[in-house]
């Protein structure tokens, strides 16, 4: 949950990128820590194996600026997507504010996209969330590589509630800010609501 | 939800700090620090600009998490104090009052023993006043009243973040 500090005149919420393994999650985060100004970011943090598997998540805090005197932070954390580590991957969905969804696009990733989307749905009810019912969008990676499905099948697939969607490349970048944007204004438009 | 919304006041924020500011003192610490389960951090004192405190937070926060979940896979209900020892600088990690994790940062002028005493003293003030905290939030919530900021936002304000 959002963390609102009166004294210090802060409000802090947490976005987690979930997807499955390889899908672009920890580049999505690179790719913000590269574009954004150095006063309006912290150190990124990524706890990962040598070969740069995520271990457990990576972490970067954002300052996005002041809303009516408060100053807005994100924290961005990432899930590690192997199927084995599901263990970590519930203890970094508690507080969650928002979700990002980042499905990789390639045909033979599909099961996979599946899978992971479904294994979000079930983590986050053991946190008491409804996937349905907190800010959401979802993210079609890897739109540059020759074998992908189609924007259609995928959004019949991963998004049937007809959340924000986008196409993206995050190593190019193509795609990235739209889909940080996109949830962290759901995000704030929750908070408006005060719920 | 699991876990209701996290606010602070300036009045139960001074007096965290009295508190936090006192244990570092009497545990001869560097840096003391709470933060929320989520990793948020909620408040710092001492040396704290020579350390990274936004990401401490959040690592101790996956530590915490981290060690939990541990716990209850052999049955246990949580750790509920965490030490890491190291050549020169030691941390102290305890829960206090089931949700906020207090961080002590010591070295050779301090002592485990010291601050464990001292921790433990200063867990029961800090309890007392995150419940009353916790009370105050669900008073407010209930009575309606709103003095939360984001209540009057427009689109424009939150669009004007990401001009």
């Amino acid at each position: 949950m959002s963390f609102i500090n009166y004294a210090s005149r802060e409000i802090n919420c947490k976005i987690v990128y979930y997807g499955p393994g390889l899908c672009g999650k920890t580049t999505n985060l690179q790719f913000v820590y590269q574009k954004t100004a150095p006063d309006a970011k912290g150190k990124m943090i990524s706890l990962a194996t040598e070969t740069e598997r995520t271990l457990f998540f990576d972490f970067l805090p954002l300052a996005l600026g002041e809303i009516r005197g408060f100053k807005t932070r994100f924290h961005l954390y990432t899930v590690p997507g192997q199927v084995f580590y599901d263990a970590s991957r519930k203890l970094i969905l508690k507080g969650v504010d928002g979700v990002v969804f980042v499905a990789d696009s390639q045909e033979e990733r599909m099961d996979a996209n599946i899978e992971s989307l479904e294994n979000l749905r079930i983590n986050l009810e053991e946190q008491g969330y409804n996937l349905d019912k907190i800010p959401y969008v979802v993210q079609y990676n890897k739109r540059d590589l020759p074998n992908v499905v189609s924007v259609e099948e995928l959004r019949r697939e991963l998004n049937p509630t007809d959340v924000p969607e986008f196409e993206a490349c995050a190593s190019t970048g193509e795609g990235v800010f739209e889909t940080l944007k996109a949830v962290a204004k759901l995000i704030l438009v929750d908070l408006k609501k005060g719920k | 939800m699991s876990n209701p919304q996290m606010v602070m006041y300036d009045e139960e924020f001074k007096q965290i700090n009295v508190v936090i500011e006192k244990l570092l003192r009497e545990a001869n610490s560097k840096v003391i620090f709470l933060v929320d389960k989520n990793g948020q951090l909620i408040s710092g004192v001492g040396d704290i600009e020579q350390f990274d405190t936004t990401s401490l937070a959040s690592l101790t926060a996956g530590n915490i998490a981290a060690t939990g979940g541990m716990a209850k896979l052999i049955g246990e209900k949580e750790f509920s104090i965490l030490f890491h020892e190291g050549e020169k600088d030691n941390l102290h990690i305890s829960i206090v009052g089931g949700r906020v994790i207090l961080v002590v940062l010591f070295d050779n002028r301090s002592s485990l023993g010291l601050v464990r005493l001292r921790v433990k003293k200063a867990s029961d003030e800090l309890t007392t006043i995150f419940n009353r905290l916790l009370e105050k939030a669900e008073e407010k919530e209930k009575s309606g009243e709103t003095d939360f900021p984001f209540a009057e936002i427009t689109d424009d304000d939150i669009d004007n973040l990401f001009s």
